[in-house]
């Protein structure tokens, strides 16, 4: 598949959102809502996850599945409220020794007036520098769209999985290509020179690993990430907190 | 291959490179004898706006200012001492285009990349020092411009020494693609180590400063201060405007909003900034830190 055919993968009205990865992967989950500061942003849901004997806060973009839910979730486009809320999550769930994974599907971070007139910038610079030195395992897993700042929001993580059709990309292929090129009907275009497919990412080093989607039959897939989440917890909650933060400085150090 | 699909579009927003090469170095800086203020289109004459740091002397409108002329203005004489002088961008993702781009503006700006780095003294006071450059790919932040971030706060870090830092900035650069937007990370984490380390960030946020400097070193400062009238946003207007397809509240991302609402620590016109900065940095001295 060329980078345009993914794009549209990962944008597909039928392809799981984060719920059915909550639900498919975990034993329980309890959503908890709300930044203490202004609302609830239900484009971002939070909570605490059980995976077998341990338990993760789970920090999602959930886009929603029917029109009116989409409409709810203002299409995964999350304000800062959804960004404070995941930082309070995550420092939550330092407190009290929980690893994090995230599922990141968004076009972006919410582009209009509420979202400048209450910082979208500063909520996500400030969770970039606090997910830098969260001190426990934090986990990042593409599952469909991954718009620029929106996503790194709640992605500067110890590893970055990629859905096999998910993508990652600065801007999307239509803002590239209207910008760039003065002409939309050249996204295609934009989509293959931007380098966002997983494979692209795991060439740049941005991306760890490719989760393979098994042509569709998604509880295979979680099957397969329950799995593999546990045994990325497993294997992090070993290492020394300093090591854990000296990696993950240096995995996005080392990017130049 | 792909390249040979992108023409050049024709229209006169834009010119071709070799025009813009032929551009006076410093686009800011008039070199006629009268300017016309792009704010209240008075005429100015060109020794005055100069003496005056490019403000306008009839609205206040701070033009912009290339990185060398605000390095000039806030550090004390001589004191300026470049680093990573060499580091010049180049073309990871061999983007169509990218490589004349990066040569035009390198034409344009006089600089190697979207940032200035280096040490100086304000006011008597040593600091590390990174100033943006707008003449360069509208300040945008390629993967260089980001190396040079994360290092300045590494070597402050370690010669214990405060950072300032003037952003104006367009955003993250598409041209580099992804290696763009990690430079958010990077540079937030090394922000981060030096915050943790006790060390002082003071942010001077200037017209534009924008996206993906927005959401991150610029509003992670311990100070944060504006130039009135900066936009100083994660979406620009424009981008809004499509978006939700209203008009928009006047004044919306300007510093005098982000100062009502709460993200921005004052507004200092550029002919304060450097008594300010001094004074922020004599508050700050590491040597009255005794427990």
């Amino acid at each position: 598949m060329n980078a345009k055919d993914r794009v549209a993968a990962a944008r597909a009205q039928d392809r799981p959102t984060a719920g059915k990865y909550i639900k498919g992967i975990f034993d329980e989950f309890t959503e908890l809502h709300g930044d203490r500061c202004f609302g609830d942003d239900p484009a971002m849901v939070g909570g605490i996850a059980r995976l077998g004997q341990s338990y993760v806060t789970v920090i999602a973009h959930e886009k929603g599945t029917t029109t009116r839910e989409r409409v709810n979730r203002n299409f995964g486009s999350a304000h800062p409220e959804g960004y404070r809320k995941a930082l309070r999550l995550m420092k939550q769930a330092e407190k009290f020794g929980r690893p994090v994974v995230t599922f990141v599907d968004t076009s972006g971070a919410f582009c209009g007036i509420g979202a400048e007139e209450r910082g979208q910038g500063q909520a996500i610079a400030s969770n970039l520098m606090e997910m830098m030195a969260l001190k426990v395992p934090v986990l990042a897993i593409f599952i469909g769209e991954g718009g620029s700042g929106g996503a790194l929001g709640i992605a500067v993580a110890d590893q970055v999985w990629m859905l096999e059709n998910a993508f990652y990309s600065v801007i999307s292929p239509e803002g590239c290509a209207s910008i760039l090129w003065k002409d939309p009907a050249l996204a295609p275009e934009a989509a293959e020179c931007l380098k966002l497919t997983a494979e692209d990412l795991m060439e740049l080093s941005v991306a760890e690993r490719i989760i393979p989607e098994n042509e569709g039959d998604f509880q295979k897939t979680f099957a397969f990430l329950k799995k593999e989440i546990g045994a990325f917890i497993a294997e992090k909650q070993q290492m020394p907190v300093d090591e854990l933060l000296r990696e993950r400085y240096h995995k996005f150090r080392k990017i130049q | 291959m792909i390249k040979g699909l992108f023409k050049k579009p024709k229209n006169d927003l834009e010119p071709s490179v070799s025009g813009r090469i032929d551009k006076p170095a410093e686009v800011n800086i008039p070199h006629e004898l009268c300017t016309v203020c792009p704010s209240c289109k008075k005429s100015v004459f060109s020794s005055d706006l100069q003496e005056n740091d490019y403000v306008c002397p009839n609205c206040g409108k701070h033009l912009r200012l290339n990185a060398r002329q605000r390095i000039h203005m806030i550090a004390d004489q001589d004191s300026f001492q470049e680093l990573w002088a060499d580091m010049a961008g180049s073309d990871p993702l061999g983007f169509p285009e990218y490589e004349e781009k990066l040569r035009a503006a390198e034409l344009a700006s006089r600089e190697m990349e979207s940032v200035v780095t280096g040490t100086a003294r304000i006011g008597k006071k040593p600091t590390a020092l990174f100033v943006m450059e707008p003449a360069f790919m509208m300040g945008s932040m390629g993967t260089v411009t980001g190396e040079k971030i994360a290092r300045l706060f590494e070597y402050a870090a370690e010669k214990e020494l405060p950072v300032v830092g003037f952003t104006a900035s367009g955003g993250a650069r598409m041209q580099e693609g992804m290696l763009s937007l990690m430079q958010m990370a990077k540079t937030s984490g090394a922000v981060k180590r030096f915050s943790d380390r006790g060390g002082f960030y003071l942010a001077v946020l200037t017209d534009p400063t924008t996206g993906g400097v927005t959401a991150s070193f610029a509003m992670e400062a311990d100070v944060i201060a504006a130039e009135p009238d900066a936009l100083i946003c994660f979406a620009g207007p424009r981008v809004i405007e499509q978006t939700i397809r209203q008009k928009l509240p006047p004044g919306l991302g300007r510093a005098e909003s982000l100062l009502k609402n709460g993200f921005i620590d004052k507004i200092v016109p550029r002919n304060e900034q450097k008594k300010f900065i001094a004074r922020m940095l004599r508050a700050h001295r590491k040597d009255r830190k005794e427990g």
